[in-house]
């Protein structure tokens, strides 16, 4: 054994009998399939959303999925110490990219959320969400029971959620800082933090929301007014929610039929390809359609979150737990508000909404969990 | 986990509210989104005359439009537009506040009633003018212009008292009849709108034709009228302020109409200037005014048989009972006086009616009072409404002590005695005037008729027994025929100027001359009266009604000069050869 060997072996190989092909084996394909069936939900959708043209916005998105399946397999090969290893700097590029995004971002619909590196449009947001799940889980694999204890303790990785919170939150982007409010609140809890800890962080949360909701941006404080009161203004700022909600109810029981929304193919539907891609599931095939896409969701979910309970190690457990609980808020937030019941913000459906910053991140994710599945007997510290 | 499947259970549940519960609710509303209804203007009928001239047309017109959205400076288009066909400020507002307030692919009129020339214009700066294009839109016209205008009338867009009494109207294009034929028929020519159910997006852009029901253009209208006939009596007329009717005896159709002076109705196209409306509206001879059915004359000497009818249907008269004229006579203390000054002698009905006699027709009206002359008079049409197809015709009016007490007046013997020759408080229409002739002819209650044929199906009224007889007794009818033959045919008759000179066919007629303005004693016993050297608004209105051939009566005629002065020498040749055309006429076909 060479020195070349060695360091293969430590960058691919935990334990010597782990060759290549056993990981590969070892991948939940299972898993894989179910991310396979959402993407090509996801796929379909675009191609009606088009009116039958799949160049505008499916194919692009199949481009980028078959480049995430890359992303994802690669990073599900990568040992735990490797990824362990790359989480901090992962952050702290991330946060980079959260202060690059405010002074030279692109804006999109009067929010500064693209930067454009290399000629592709990146979200900063979304990779944030993945590196603050990655450098949570080292922080608290790293302590020890009782140091989680003491609150004195818990102030790095506070700061580490709200730094990225902050950022998000002057890009503005509402509904991505509530999420990672949220991984961070939910991260915090399975690593053992008391729940009146937690309570007692959540305690300023009403003052915080009346000096959050004095620092909104207009469009931002106009959502909030318009998920209140939609009608008050329904070709105005309440638009959205009324036409999301006509085509979410017109799908009825079986759906108008694929490609054959009207709400959808005759653009009375804002941002259908991306934020509200949901409604036009539940226009084309109706609740049927609609309750498969959720139990898919959930499957995936409660996957990720049995991968998490399965994992030996603290690392990969939290790393897991985040990764779905990440997913599990995007589509809450998403799906609420393509409902009404939450305000409008920025918030794509993971895997089936256009969108190429959005599904690398998700897919990069994906590859995480599954190499926290396909690690989980290493204990490697 | 628990979390996660209570969550998403809630969002499921949220779902099923939305989309099975409140389903239906939703795909109302989806579908009122989506669909917009549109309607389509449905063409206006045609008016055509009995031989399918057409009277009305719907002639198409060029205009320029703009869409907004297919030039990318659509105020410097506009502006160059203007170098090449002149728009007034008016306009140039008008476009700009559309274009800042219309959808930018809705088309807005730059431009109505192109010319060749200006269209050539246009043409040739395509290049330079994007977004402008073309367009054919219709609009009503006359071919007949002036001839017809009293009968068939005008059209003009409707007002917003108009469109909220049928939302038809609000169409664009839509035009609402303003007079005549156009105004009276206006609910059959309208049609009924089709409508189109398209696709639209949420900008309200077109994006399929659902569903398209076709409308139905209006109703064409054939009326009673031959054009050519009526270019033949305004020929006759000539510059005469004048009305004539011709009626067929047997079933009402009014074949002319003639009313001058006249109008061009496509002045009401693009709007009358105010100028030419204060100038119709003050010119003394009403050239806006339908005189054949809006004018109301005293109808004078033309009265007369209807007079002698109500004398024979009393019984008190017969046809052989005489009345002595010496050129005037006493009645209540004031004298009356005859046409002629030197008097009539021993005169019958048959000699009164051809000679006109005042003397008789005062000692009859005196004789059997004005109720039974009102009576008869309504009988034969006068002084009624005639249910003719025109708006604004009026009733004219046989006076009787009873509506003359309704007003607080008192009834005197001079009223009925006036009356008795037409003259008073009579007042007739050209159009009763030969309703009632043509009620002499026949025996008939015929009414005239302008609506020969609609959509092609002819009105019952057109059948020759149509109309119920007048019941009156056959001799009595026969006298008044007599006597009308007389005063042309015979020696010393006052008509003898209204000679057919056609072999096997007379005509029969009666004049009138009605006057306008009571004659001062003064004057009259001056000897040097004259009513040819009065002013011509003093001169008395002459007036003729005539029906022919004799034998088997099928045409009347009333004609009515304003201001002519005497019914024998000005209206009766005029009406004689308005009945010799008539007769002679080989495009009629009953």
């Amino acid at each position: 054994m060479n020195n070349s060997t060695k360091f293969y072996k430590r960058l691919f190989l935990i334990k010597p009998e782990s060759y290549f092909l056993t990981k590969v084996r070892r991948i939940n394909w299972l898993y894989v399939v179910l991310i396979f069936l959402l993407a090509s939900i996801g796929y379909i959708t675009l191609y009606s959303v088009t009116g039958g043209i799949s160049s505008h916005f499916a194919t692009p998105q199949a481009i980028r999925f078959a480049v995430g399946v890359v992303v994802m397999i690669t990073t599900a090969l990568l040992p735990q110490h490797i990824i362990k290893a790359i989480a901090a700097p992962l952050y702290i590029l991330s946060i980079l990219l959260l202060v690059a995004v405010l002074f030279k971002g692109h804006v999109g619909k009067g929010a500064e959320r693209w930067l454009i590196i290399c000629g592709v449009q990146i979200q900063p947001s979304e990779f944030a969400k993945i590196a603050l799940i990655l450098a949570l889980s080292k922080w608290f694999s790293r302590i020890d029971y009782k140091q989680i204890g003491n609150p004195l303790w818990l102030i790095p990785p506070a700061t580490m959620v709200i730094l990225p919170v902050l950022l998000i939150l002057k890009e503005p982007n509402l509904g991505t800082a509530v999420i990672i409010g949220g991984i961070g609140a939910s991260l915090f809890f399975v690593s053992g933090m008391r729940l009146w800890l937690i309570a007692l962080l959540l305690l300023p949360t009403p003052a915080l929301l009346q000096f959050g909701y004095a620092h909104l941006h207009d469009y931002q404080r106009a959502r909030i007014k318009t998920f209140l009161h939609p009608n008050n203004d329904p070709l105005g700022a309440g638009y959205n929610i009324i036409q999301s909600k006509i085509a979410l109810g017109s799908g009825g029981m079986w759906g108008q039929g694929y490609m054959n929304g009207s709400q959808v193919q005759l653009n009375f539907l804002p941002e259908k390809q991306t934020d509200f891609i949901f409604t036009v599931i539940a226009e084309e095939w109706g609740f049927i359609g609609a309750i498969t896409v959720i139990s898919l969701l959930l499957l995936i979910i409660l996957g990720g979150m049995i991968i998490a309970i399965l994992c030996r190690n603290q690392f990969s457990r939290l790393l897991a737990l985040g990764i779905s609980m990440n997913f599990f808020f995007y589509c809450l937030v998403n799906l609420s508000m393509v409902m009404g019941l939450i305000p409008v913000g920025g918030v794509p459906l993971p895997l089936v909404s256009y969108g190429g910053s959005s599904l690398l991140a998700v897919m990069f994710g994906f590859g995480l969990l599954m190499s926290a599945w396909i690690h989980r007997y290493t204990d490697y510290e | 986990m628990t979390l996660q499947v209570a969550a998403l259970g809630e969002l499921g549940h949220q779902l099923y509210r939305l989309q099975v519960r409140n389903g239906k609710y939703y795909a109302r509303m989806a579908a009122k989104n989506y669909i917009r209804k549109r309607l389509i203007t449905p063409t206006r009928g045609l008016i055509t005359d009995r031989n399918d001239f057409i009277l009305a047309d719907n002639k198409e017109n060029w205009r320029a439009l703009i869409l907004p959205e297919e030039t990318t400076d659509a105020v410097a288009t506009i502006k160059r537009f203007s170098s090449i066909i002149p728009l007034d400020e008016y306009a140039l507002n008008r476009i700009r506040r559309e274009i800042r307030h219309k959808r930018p692919f809705v088309p807005i009129m730059l431009r109505d009633f192109l010319t060749w020339d200006e269209m050539a214009r246009i043409e040739f700066n395509t290049p330079y003018l994007p977004g402008v294009l073309i367009d054919v839109g219709t609009h009503r016209f006359y071919p007949e212009g002036a001839a017809l205008s009293h009968i068939v009338g005008y059209v003009a867009p409707p007002n917003s008292k108009d469109i909220a009494h049928s939302a038809l109207l609000s169409l664009p294009g839509m035009r609402i009849g303003r007079s005549g034929i156009e105004q009276s028929q206006d609910e059959l020519l309208r049609g009924t709108a089709g409508s189109v159910e398209m696709e639209v997006n949420a900008v309200g852009r077109i994006i399929s034709e659902i569903n398209r029901v076709e409308g139905t253009s209006g109703k064409k209208i054939c009326l009673t009228i031959d054009h050519n006939l009526q270019q033949k009596v305004i020929h006759h007329i000539g510059q005469q302020i004048a009305s004539a009717v011709i009626l067929n005896c047997c079933t009402g159709e009014v074949l002319a109409m003639v009313s001058t002076p006249s109008f061009d109705p496509s002045l009401f196209d693009n709007g009358v200037s105010h100028e030419q409306w204060i100038a119709w509206i003050n010119d003394q001879h009403t050239p806006l005014v339908n005189k054949a059915v809006s004018g109301v004359y005293p109808p004078g000497s033309t009265f007369k048989p209807a007079v002698a009818m109500a004398a024979l249907e009393s019984g008190i008269f017969s046809t052989t009972d005489r009345v002595f004229c010496s050129g005037h006579i006493d009645i209540g203390g004031t004298r009356f006086h005859c046409w002629s000054r030197t008097g009539h002698g021993s005169v019958d009905l048959h000699l009164a009616l051809k000679y006109s006699c005042d003397v008789y027709f005062y000692e009859v009206a005196r004789r059997i009072g004005m109720n039974r002359i009102a009576q008869t008079a309504h009988r034969f049409g006068l002084g009624v409404s005639l249910g003719i197809e025109l708006p604004h015709t009026r009733t004219g009016m046989i006076p009787t002590p009873a509506w003359r007490r309704a007003h607080h007046h008192h009834w005197n013997l001079g009223d009925t005695i006036v009356s008795g020759i037409g003259q008073g408080f009579v007042q007739v229409t050209p159009l009763q005037l030969a309703t009632y002739t043509a009620r002499i002819a026949t025996g008939r209650a015929i009414e005239p008729r302008l609506v020969r044929a609609i959509n092609g199906i002819e009105t019952p009224a057109m059948q020759n027994s149509y109309w119920p007889t007048l019941n009156m007794h056959p001799p009595f009818l026969k006298a008044l025929r007599e006597g009308m033959f007389a005063v042309v045919n015979e020696p010393h008759g006052t008509a003898p100027q209204a000679r057919l000179n056609l072999p096997n066919i007379a005509l029969a007629g009666k004049t009138g001359s009605a006057q306008v303005r009571r004659i001062s004693r003064a004057l009259r016993e001056s000897g040097h009266f004259n009513s040819a050297n009065l002013p011509w608004e003093y001169r008395p209105h002459a007036l003729f009604i005539c029906f022919a051939p004799y034998s088997a009566p099928r045409y009347a005629v009333a004609v009515v000069v304003e201001h002519g002065n005497a019914g024998a020498e000005c209206a009766a040749p005029l009406a004689r050869n308005i009945m010799y055309d008539t007769l002679l006429h080989s495009t009629l076909k009953i």
